[in-house]
């Protein structure tokens, strides 16, 4: 595609977004913000999981911390959310810190460091369901009366879209500047090969910290977005597997450790999960994690870089076959 | 002072001594060859000198401090890396960014560490695969890579297992000219090598061990001819014949 192209579409991109809220319905702009919710948090994980390539299985805990601290803050103290936020994420990125700390200091990865994230996030359900100060298993209710941007309340589902969009562009220019950087391409590497990282000079604890911190603060934000715009959260919906499943399967099926891998993952997954809900009724609550895990388990089996790595794939075979012809030709090029 | 001084390096499994008792030095622009029989305990001390494993007793003098259980980035810092026997390239990344990977030990921006790397893999004449990812490079290639990681580090001291194995005899021949070069640029080397073609032509100084002890050490004309060798080598009947 030529840079003009590019920039067209680009171009028309940005425009569709930013005026998508003037001609959707509703209950589309709703999944829509469900989309870029996800591909929010997915991308958040895919700075531990996708960069760094340590798998957690607990980001549900940070996104619980997120939601949990500035809803506290704000019905106890009157504390604006976007204060409560930043306050969400630093406890957050103080949680993943300790969590990694315990982790990584005695070499815990892998399967290993899965469960331990597991562990913690079911920790921390069973302590909310069991603190009453904290709401209990009743959860916690957020009252809206009035569009309120310092309180983060907006009777109008056009602002939440917006406030989600900006959360995602954040969380996107962040994983850029990753694959730019000096620190990202360490984390690959330790991804890549943690022995062959070591001996060469990559502090393996201070990465991997640093990425566990980072996610975990930025979950965190998303956890406060969740809470403002559910407007009720309670342990079982908040801070149970099936959240950290959903912030991973995003990543995963799209493509780990890709910039564009969770956007791609979330536009194709909620859709479907939304089209089953709105089909099948309540009867069969949960039926779209059954076509997750089946979409999981093909797409760890035939495409491990998920779907843009499929994609990247047809493109070289695309090339190839065109190429064929001109055999020769294709060798003198690097 | 010696650029890396061992000291009584021993590494004990169980009962079972890896390292035992092991002393030796490596001047400064020197190359010295590590041998000995499969099991002999080489890996063993690569991996106990650079950090990833505690020695049991001993002690590592790096130009003149110790080094014992520093942990491998730490040491790869002070001047001291390896490769590994097993190649442990970065599969994913291309040969540029491998190499990057090393590079970013000494510079912190992206650009130099860039063209850092760039110049070390002009240098080991990898310049056309530069963009090729690790995982389609040939023996060769990949032994190559594992050499430009190590060297684009800036190493002082650089231990090398085995990266000369497995080649036919005209890798052979240029991995040679290309370690007496990396050697002429003032990094001095520790090699394990099972090739003795390459360890015979390279080496200032050889030590032999054999169940983790060492039999020999002495220059490489010398090292044919010595009954203690032949014998780890050979068995005993060979050597009494």
């Amino acid at each position: 595609m030529t840079a003009v192209g590019q920039a067209l579409l680009a171009a028309v991109v940005l425009a569709l977004t930013l005026s998508a809220p003037a001609f959707l319905s509703d209950h589309q702009i709703h999944i829509l913000i469900q989309i870029l919710f996800f591909a929010y948090v997915s991308s958040c994980w895919t700075i531990l999981g996708g960069f760094a390539g340590q798998l957690s299985f607990g980001h549900a805990l940070f996104l619980g911390v997120g939601a949990y601290t500035s809803t506290l803050l704000l019905l106890h103290l009157g504390l604006t959310p976007w204060l409560g936020m930043l306050a969400g994420g630093t406890l957050a990125g103080a949680l993943g810190l300790f969590i990694g700390y315990l982790s990584f200091r005695y070499g815990i990865k892998g399967t290993f460091f899965v469960l331990v994230t597991l562990a913690f996030t079911e920790i921390a359900r069973i302590i909310a369901l069991n603190t009453s100060a904290i709401g209990g298993a009743s959860g916690l209710y957020i009252p809206i009366r009035a569009n309120d941007l310092w309180q983060l309340k907006f009777v109008n589902k056009a602002h939440y879209y917006f406030m989600i969009l900006g959360l995602l562009l954040i969380v996107l220019a962040v994983t850029a500047w990753l694959e730019r950087s000096r620190t990202g391409h360490r984390l690959v590497a330790i991804r890549e090969n943690e022995d062959a990282a070591e001996a060469l000079g990559i502090n393996l604890l201070r990465y991997k910290l640093v990425a566990t911190v980072l996610s975990a603060f930025l979950t965190a934000l998303g956890g406060t977005f969740y809470a403002h715009y559910v407007t009720f959260i309670d342990p079982s919906s908040l801070l149970n597997m099936n959240m950290s499943l959903e912030i991973t399967i995003y990543s995963i099926v799209g493509g780990i450790g890709t910039l564009v891998g969770p956007l791609l993952g979330a536009a194709i997954l909620v859709p479907i999960a939304e089209s089953m809900r709105t089909a099948l009724g309540h009867n069969y609550a949960g039926v779209h994690l059954v076509v997750y895990g089946a979409l999981l388990m093909l797409i760890v089996r035939y495409a491990p870089d998920g779907l843009v790595g499929l994609i990247r794939w047809c493109h070289e075979q695309w090339i190839k076959s065109r190429l064929l012809p001109a055999h020769h030709a294709s060798e003198a090029k690097p | 002072m010696s650029l890396l001084e061992i000291k009584g390096l021993t590494r004990s499994f169980g009962g079972l001594r890896a390292v035992s008792d092991l002393s030796f030095v490596a001047e400064r622009g020197s190359i010295l060859g590590l041998i000995g029989p499969n099991g002999a305990g080489k890996t063993t001390t690569f991996s106990l000198i650079s950090g990833f494993d505690r020695p049991s007793d001993g002690d590592v003098l790096f130009k003149g401090e110790c080094i014992t259980g520093l942990s491998p980035d730490v040491i790869c810092l002070r001047g001291l890396t390896r490769t590994f026997q097993i190649m442990q390239a970065f599969p994913k990344l291309t040969v540029l960014q491998n190499v990057m990977i090393g590079a970013y030990a000494r510079h912190r921006t992206v650009a130099t560490a860039r063209s850092h790397a760039l110049e070390v893999l002009r240098r080991l004449g990898m310049g056309p695969r530069v963009h090729e990812p690790a995982r389609n490079l040939t023996l060769a290639d990949l032994k190559r890579l594992e050499i430009a990681k190590a060297l684009a580090t800036s190493p002082e001291l650089l231990l090398l297992d085995e990266v000369v194995s497995g080649l036919t005899p005209t890798e052979v021949e240029e991995l040679i000219r290309l370690i007496r070069q990396i050697r002429a640029d003032g990094v001095t080397i520790v090699m394990i090598e099972h090739v003795m073609q390459a360890i015979m032509a390279l080496s200032d100084t050889i030590v032999v061990l054999h169940h983790g002890e060492k039999i020999f050490e002495g220059p490489p004309h010398q090292v044919a001819t010595d009954p203690a060798v032949v014998q780890a080598y050979l068995g005993e009947e060979l050597a009494l014949a």
